[in-house]
């Protein structure tokens, strides 16, 4: 038997399975778009939102302290954001505009936060917020255990607020932030809670029992406080009166 | 790009270039697939004898022997060797039955090996061809005249029988039914391309010549038939495959049956391959050099990769778990587990290659049934078969790779209520 070899099949066979991987690789790629404008389209509502919650307290906030309408909203369409980035920095390939998101909305997380800090100043400490920093430089083990903490809290009362900041994050308004609060790099994880600055890990409890007025409003109880109605000054009509007559001479 | 993800895509590539390779092979020689269902006749009755070694086999040997002399095929035409190996049981009373049956010769000798009884029956054969048939096997009573028309092309030196599982009842069994069925159909791309390794102990017909020319059976680390197949190519002989050439076979019922089998197997695999390493990528020797042995050998890097690969997935997974329980206990919000967000479903690109991969192999299996039932067939036997083999496949290949580096044999008499044919590797 004459051995032999064909050669040009073995080319051909090489060509299609490139051919499939690419397809793979570019149905990949498609999909990854598809995410990453999903992730900008909830940006941007998140950013219209955010201009409309700070314009209706603008509005608002010489008549009453009524609470400012889609709070709850907002705070879902943060956590939505950032589960969608971290899950895409973990599984979509690296990407620039991924980065680019994370910064947006690390800008969009400090904005809310000052909303957040103007309706308390205002209102009284209804919400809590938390800044929180990591780093994803290195492998941060004791950042991941407070983001399990931050994340059973933010379960169990409803009116935490967490605002996570990526520390390696090149961002000038973070740098700004991280800059007022001191937080050094070397010491993360951190927490700004009541403007205190608190570094490395904190368990639930120690967090509990060191802020014991900020955590009370378990799950289940009513958020917002039944505020006083505002009373308008009655306009009374007489009906008994007798109309004046315009048209006596 | 880690790594370990570098080495995934390599192997995940091979993978998938092998079994585009067969399907490639499949459209271009599907009409040469020869299906018949009918009885045939023969111009010419060439003498074929068979030889049935036989080691504690006193239960099966006589449905064995009776699957043999109901064959249509002329009985002065065909001579049936029993060959005891020193059974322990009462195997040689079962064979005495036989002894003054015309076209039965029986033979006892002390314990040897598969090996040493095949010789033995190779040395009183008196047939222009030989075949072995293990005593646990049943054959199609069509199955030896389809397979003597495969040798009128004279470069034709043996010819590969179709096995199927005889009677599957448990889930085991049906997944080996579909694992069976790839066998037919991987066997067949590799026949069209002179690339067969291994001539199964049920009933691979051989011309006598060849054992003239390259000598008897081996020991071959208890696969003397991937050994003599391996052998032939080095000889430049061609080795075809009879899809409908059937053979019914018993197939291991458990878990610990198959693996020690799979065990045996896959270490003869690698240590004949590496004993025949001369063959590697020699494009002298043809597909079997440039393409099945180093294919089978990217099959079991592959196998243990994704083993080891999965492994550190889940070692990740644990650990995050542990980490997450011993910070906040087991009261942790469930999240958005049950959330149907699109997003969340992985669109890497390796999920569309596993799908493709998952596609060719689903493929194989059809094929290959189509070849036993001469009809396409999705069954629920695919399913069986992705899943247990994913599972218990790496954990005896490992094994396979662990003793071939130790030096640890397998043992073939330890495993004879296992089935001793191998149809596929």
């Amino acid at each position: 038997m004459n051995q032999k070899n064909d050669w040009a099949k073995y080319i051909i066979v090489f060509f299609i399975t490139v051919a499939l991987f690419a397809i793979a690789g570019g149905l990949s790629n498609f999909f990854t778009d598809k995410k990453v404008e999903n992730i900008k389209t909830v940006q941007a509502r998140l950013a219209t939102d955010i201009l409309s919650s700070e314009t209706q307290f603008s509005l608002l906030s010489e008549l009453s302290c009524k609470q400012v309408d889609g709070e709850d909203t907002l705070s879902a369409e943060l956590n939505d954001i950032a589960d969608k980035i971290a899950y895409s920095e973990k599984n979509l390939k690296a990407n620039e505009e991924i980065t680019d998101l994370k910064k947006y909305y690390s800008i969009l997380e400090i904005k809310d936060y000052l909303l957040t800090k103007k309706i308390n100043q205002k209102c009284g400490n209804q919400r809590v917020p938390v800044l929180y920093f990591y780093t994803t430089a290195d492998n941060c083990t004791e950042c991941t255990k407070q983001g399990f903490v931050l994340t059973e809290l933010r379960t169990k009362y409803p009116n935490v607020r967490v605002y996570s900041f990526d520390y390696s994050l090149d961002l000038s308004a973070l740098k700004a932030l991280t800059h007022i609060y001191k937080i050094e790099d070397t010491k993360l994880p951190a927490l700004v809670i009541d403007e205190q600055v608190n570094t490395g890990f904190q368990d639930t409890a120690t967090l509990e029992k060191k802020y014991p007025k900020l955590f009370k409003i378990k799950k289940d109880t009513p958020l917002v406080v039944p505020i006083k109605k505002t009373v308008e000054p009655e306009v009374k009509v007489d009906t008994n009166t007798t109309p004046v007559d315009s048209n006596v001479n | 790009m880690e790594f370990l993800t570098i080495v995934f895509y390599f192997l995940t590539f091979l993978a998938v270039y092998v079994q585009v390779f067969f399907l490639v092979t499949f459209f271009e020689k599907r009409k040469d697939i020869n299906i018949r269902k009918e009885d045939i006749e023969l111009d010419h009755y060439p003498k074929v004898s068979v030889i049935v070694p036989c080691y504690n086999e006193e239960k099966t040997l006589d449905n064995t022997i009776n699957s043999l002399l109901s064959m249509n095929y002329p009985k002065d035409r065909l001579e049936i060797l029993i060959v005891d190996d020193g059974s322990k049981d009462g195997t040689w009373d079962q064979a005495l039955k036989y002894k003054d049956h015309p076209q039965i010769k029986i033979f006892h000798k002390e314990n040897g090996g598969k090996h040493t009884a095949l010789n033995l029956g190779l040395e009183n054969v008196t047939g222009e061809f030989v075949g072995c048939l293990d005593a646990d096997s049943t054959v199609h009573p069509e199955t030896l005249k389809r397979i003597i028309t495969f040798f009128s092309n004279p470069e034709t030196m043996a010819v590969a029988p179709s096995i199927v599982i005889r009677d599957p009842k448990t889930l085991l069994q049906y997944a080996q039914r579909a694992e069976y069925d790839m066998a037919h159909y991987n066997k067949k791309m590799l026949a069209f391309l002179d690339g067969i390794h291994v001539t199964p102990g049920p009933f691979s017909i051989f011309r006598k010549k060849v054992f003239d020319t390259i000598g008897p059976y081996r020991k071959a680390h208890h696969t003397e038939d991937q050994e003599i197949a391996l052998r032939m190519h080095t000889h430049n002989m061609k080795i075809d495959h009879c899809p409908d050439g059937y053979v019914y076979t018993g197939s291991p019922s458990t878990i610990p049956k198959l693996y020690r089998q799979r065990v045996r197997w896959m270490y003869g695999f690698i240590k004949n391959a590496t004993d025949y390493r001369s063959l590697f990528f020699k494009p002298r020797y043809g597909t079997i050099g440039m393409f099945t042995l180093p294919s089978g050998f990217i099959s079991i890097t592959g196998t243990m990769f994704l083993l080891v690969f999965t492994g550190i997935n889940i070692y990740k997974y644990i650990i995050h778990k542990i980490l997450q329980i011993s910070t906040v206990g087991l009261n942790m919000s469930t999240g958005n587990i049950f959330s149907v967000d699109l997003f969340f479903i992985n669109t890497q690109a390796v999920i569309f290659i596993s799908i493709m991969l998952y596609m060719l192999v689903i493929a194989a299996l059809v094929n290959g049934r189509m070849m036993i039932a001469g009809r396409r067939i999705l069954s629920w036997d695919i399913l069986l078969f992705i899943i247990i083999y994913s599972v218990i496949a790496p954990f005896w290949l490992i094994k396979a790779v662990w003793n071939a580096v130790t030096h640890r044999e397998a043992s073939w008499t330890g495993e004879r209520d296992v089935l001793i044919s191998n149809p596929n590797k």
